[in-house]
């Protein structure tokens, strides 16, 4: 939906050199038209996603592909695994209650969320370069579906994996203090600071998006009791006579504008700011994804060094008794010399990467947040406007009837 | 919740500027909070007791326009007042009581007239020279109000309610009974109580006689509802809320009945209000007492005794209240043929007007209903909303704090700065919010203040068929003496006893006499009250013409007023983010 330039950064590109071209090279994709497929129990939702590129690897310069959001999910897993480092976009929720899976609201936010989702992949310079993506955007149905029960069984792990790592993580501290071994989790001042940044931000975005959550509900109810309350009022002014009943009438009339009024404002409230808000937490969400990612990634550089150093020791050992087992041992060493050392290129990589997406991540919020709060505002000066236009109108009939 | 509002408010005061800190640290002090949490958190009778706080603040809304004469000078009746037909209700409402807690909380300018008084109007809308804009503190024991001369007043304020002990002495029960008393205030310009300022101390019993007095006084009016009695009384007189609900309750009763143009002017209102130490009416004796005096009496009247028939004096009181068991034995025995016999009942209601009125008043008090409960569920949702707002607003103020606290990056501290601008517009929205639902309660309120009435009009026609049924009951007794002393003249010639058949014919010539008057006094007590009826009635339709306009007039005004200022508000920080809009246009 929203063009994309793709990026060149400047510190070094990491496009290959396109062939001179008065044209900029673009990425648009847009995610529309959900449509229920099946039936019973394996009914699903489709989505048309639409790529207009110009970029060579791509079949251009439209492209209409058909995916389902577990094709979502697959890509966002591959991305994962492939890009440590880098926040990758979230996803929406899985639906866990039965009955909102097809009501239109539930489509219309996720179709939105995955929109959104899969512009951020194609709008970021590393991301939209993946192979992933392409065959996303690109692939015939059945290729995807085959790649996607490809991968279910390897990446499908995630949750419990998170899980697992910050367990091994918290073990390490207890291990720490129990005074066993020196922990295995990377502390520095600075990062300390940033993962209790994004723990603590976890809750207080939380909190703001369940106010916001009940705030749409609230609007959705004064408008359903304005309604009511308009209707007992024609009612009454039924018992008028002609005047009377005709002011009761209109005023009648006018509330059930005005709930009508309440209940489009709940809806553009749901969609632009608390939609808006959940997308900030799903992010700082992954966030802590990549956080657990780097804690392995330093667990297993340290766990590396720990055996290298093991190593060395049983080496120096078998050197001083001239075993025949030397030649083998020092092989081994530098296969173990070579992987820790690949461990730490590739910690130290996600450290990079992490610095770099922090301020991108920050800038991208504040931008995000801001427009959801000026979506917000003016939701809500329209509403107020509109609701007082419309009783402002009734007051010299009110005015007139009350002097004669 | 309000609770959480408080420390909120007081740790979000270091990042607010001045004036927003004084507008948060305010919540808790806002005297408004209350009542909006009673609205919400608790049920029905809960927020029957926030409306009658919150319209404790200002008087019965009824205005009395024109004061009808009856259509005849009965001495049953008070004497119609000399005064000028304009009336005025004592206390004009307070507006915006809970406003004057907030300072913050800005008087709309361009209603200012409008959002001030529904009564003012209502005055103005009359040819009084009141000025609109005039509206009194009346918080609840000043009368700070200055009242035009013209016009008559009767304010009344309830207050300082205090335990005291019977002496157990004179009661059956033993132990202690403690019963409670109010201090009544009154303050008037009216001739009769020459006086203009006086209290005195009454407990709800006095209130009980007062209102049975009432009643039998004034057959035919539409008399507003005493409270309640309690089930349990002596448990529950215990408890501090239920005092403070039965004085506010109190309180509303007699404001009402000083606003009822005839019985404002009524001696027993005047005794009650007035005189000091023991009330001086009759009580009322209860129900078991009544009838042993009554089956005490029965035998003498079933062999006869010429002092059973029903005297001229007995028929202007219904049969229900008194002690005459005889004659509810009778009017029952009529009311049963009236329903099941087979033919017509002597004399019926006849007045298709009035019969036309009956079904409209039916159907009024449906709708009534009706709409008085989507009143309540409006109410709440209002409140909902308001309080949502708060909460986002506040939760948005510590997310600015923690932000600013932990802010790395220069773009960190810009994110602050809007999430703190939107956050403090929540937090003022939500004030208003709760502003417009405080006033839309007083408006409304107006709905279950006529459902109330509707319970009085059922007395005053209920006066009326009771009324009918005792001239319906005298007609047939007439009808059946009449026929006895057909049968005793045919006799008198046929039989020999000449002496005490002349006497038996002399005392039924008595008894037919006495009958006779009593029906024509029942008659015309009839009249009497179905007069009364129609001018009450008449009475009753004007003041509610009045009232309803007032309530919508007041409703939408307040809709538009705040409306407004929410709106420039949220304008203020749509402009504020209008920049993010454009870059992603």
């Amino acid at each position: 939906m929203i063009p994309t330039q793709l990026q060149r950064s400047g510190s070094g590109s990491t496009q290959s050199p396109r062939s001179p071209s008065s044209q900029e090279p673009f990425l648009s994709v847009s995610v529309i038209d959900p449509a229920k497929m099946g039936n019973g129990v394996q009914a699903y939702i489709s989505y048309k996603v639409i790529t207009k590129t110009n970029l060579p690897d791509y079949q251009g310069p439209e492209k209409i592909v058909i995916r389902r959001y577990s094709d979502f999910v697959w890509l966002r897993d591959r991305l994962f695994e492939k890009y440590k480092g880098i926040f990758i976009p979230p996803l929406p929720e899985k639906s866990t209650v039965e009955k909102f899976r097809f009501t239109a609201e539930f489509i219309e936010m996720r179709r939105q969320a995955l929109d959104i989702f899969v512009n951020r992949i194609a709008s970021h310079i590393i991301l939209q370069q993946s192979e992933d993506l392409r065959i996303f955007l690109q692939a015939d149905e059945q290729t995807m579906e085959r790649a996607r029960s490809q991968e279910i069984g390897i990446f499908k792990k995630k949750p419990a994996d998170l899980m697992q790592i910050f367990k091994d993580v918290q073990s390490k501290v207890s291990d720490v203090v129990l005074g066993k071994e020196k922990p295995v989790e990377e502390s520095t001042p600075e990062y300390e600071k940033l993962k209790r940044y994004i723990f603590e931000l976890e809750d207080h975005l939380g909190e703001a998006q369940k106010h916001a959550y009940r705030l749409v509900k609230r609007h959705r109810e004064l408008g359903q009791s304005l309604s009511e309350f308009g209707k007992a009022v024609k009612l009454l002014g039924i018992c008028e006579d002609n005047a009377l009943g005709k002011v009761f009438s209109e005023v009648g009339d006018k509330a059930e504008i005005v709930s009508v009024k309440m209940q489009r404002e709940a809806h553009h409230l749901l969609m632009n700011f608390e939609e808006s808000l959940k997308d900030y937490v799903r992010a700082v969400q992954s966030i802590k994804a990549t956080i657990a990612e780097r804690a392995n990634a330093f667990k297993q550089q340290c766990e590396l060094a720990e055996t290298i150093k093991f190593k060395e020791i049983d080496l120096n050992k078998l050197r001083l008794t001239r075993s025949e087992k030397l030649a083998d041992a020092e092989r081994e060493y530098d296969v173990l010399k070579a992987d820790g050392e690949e461990a730490t290129r590739r910690f130290e990589a996600i450290v990079q990467l992490m610095n770099e997406e922090i301020v991108r991540f920050q800038e991208q919020k504040t931008l995000d947040m801001g427009l959801a709060f000026h979506e917000f505002a003016k939701g809500q000066a329209h509403l107020a406007n509109g609701i007082a236009e419309a009783w402002r109108s009734l007051l010299p009939k009110l005015e007139a009837c009350a002097s004669s | 919740m309000m609770g959480s509002e408080n420390q909120e408010g007081g740790e979000a005061h270091l990042q607010a500027s001045r004036e927003e800190m004084e507008s948060l640290v305010l919540d808790g002090d806002d005297g408004r909070d209350h009542i909006g949490n009673s609205i919400t958190s608790q049920s029905y009778a809960n927020y029957r007791s926030a409306m009658t706080t919150l319209s404790s603040s200002f008087a019965a809304s009824h205005h009395p326009l024109s004061f009808p004469t009856p259509a005849d000078s009965d001495p049953l009746l008070s004497p119609p007042s000399p005064q000028p037909p304009l009336l005025k209700s004592p206390n004009s409402p307070k507006p915006r009581t809970t406003a004057t807690d907030d300072p913050h909380h800005l008087d709309p300018p361009s209603y200012a007239d409008v959002v001030s008084s529904p009564l003012d109007d209502n005055i103005e809308a009359n040819g009084g020279s009141e000025s609109p804009s005039q509206h009194s503190e009346n918080s609840a024991s000043s009368f700070s109000r200055s009242p035009f001369s013209s016009s008559d007043y009767l304010e009344i304020v309830v207050s300082n309610p205090q335990k005291e002990a019977e002496s157990s002495k004179n009661s059956i029960v033993p132990g202690n009974n403690a019963y409670v008393t109010y201090l009544i205030t009154t303050k008037t310009n009216i001739s009769d109580y020459g006086g203009s300022q006086f209290s005195v101390r009454r407990r709800f019993r006095d209130v009980v006689t007062l209102s049975d007095r009432l009643s039998e006084a004034y057959r035919g009016f539409i008399i507003p509802p005493r409270p309640e009695k309690s089930v349990v009384e002596s448990q529950v007189m215990q408890k501090q809320e239920f005092v403070e609900q039965r004085r506010v309750a109190l309180q509303k009763y007699l404001r009402r009945l000083a606003a009822h143009p005839v019985i404002k002017k009524s001696d027993e209102l005047r005794v009650f209000l007035q005189v000091q130490g023991r009330l001086p009416l009759p009580t009322s004796v209860d129900v078991a007492s009544r009838m042993l005096d009554g089956a005490g009496k029965l035998p003498k009247q079933l062999f006869g005794d010429s002092r059973s028939v029903m005297g001229p004096q007995d028929v202007v009181q219904p049969a229900k209240g008194g002690r005459d068991l005889l004659r509810l034995f009778k009017e029952l025995k009529q009311s049963v043929a009236n329903d099941w016999g087979a033919s017509r009942p002597p004399a019926e209601e006849e007045d298709k007007e009035f019969l036309d009125k009956k079904q409209w008043l039916h159907d009024l008090e449906q709708h009534l209903t009706n709409a008085s409960k989507q009143a309540e569920a409006l109410v709440k949702a209002q409140q909902g909303l308001s309080d949502t707002m708060g909460e986002l607003g506040l939760a948005f103020i510590k997310l600015t704090k923690f932000e600013n606290e932990e802010a790395v990056l220069n773009t960190q501290r810009v994110r602050a700065a809007d999430m703190k601008s939107l956050a403090t517009t929540a937090v003022r929205a939500s004030r208003y919010h709760r502003g417009l639902n405080a006033q839309t309660v007083k408006h409304l309120d107006t709905l279950h203040e006529y459902l109330v009435l509707m319970l009085a009009v059922h007395n005053a026609f209920s006066d009326r068929s009771s009324a009918l049924l005792t001239v319906q009951t005298l007609l047939s007794e007439l009808s059946s003496l009449h026929s006895r002393a057909e049968k005793l003249e045919t006799a008198s010639s046929k039989i020999f006893g000449g002496d005490k058949l002349r006497i038996r014919k002399t005392e039924l010539k008595d008894t037919i006499r006495v009958t006779e008057d009593a029906k024509g006094c029942a008659i015309r007590e009839y009249e009497r009250i179905k007069e009364n009826n129609r001018c009450e009635i008449e009475r009753l339709d004007s003041e509610r013409r009045t009232d309803f306009v007032n309530m919508l007039k007041g409703f939408v005004t307040n809709q538009v007023t705040y409306m407004e200022k929410i709106g420039i508000e949220w304008t203020k920080v749509a402009e504020e983010t209008n920049r993010y809009a454009k870059e992603t246009a």
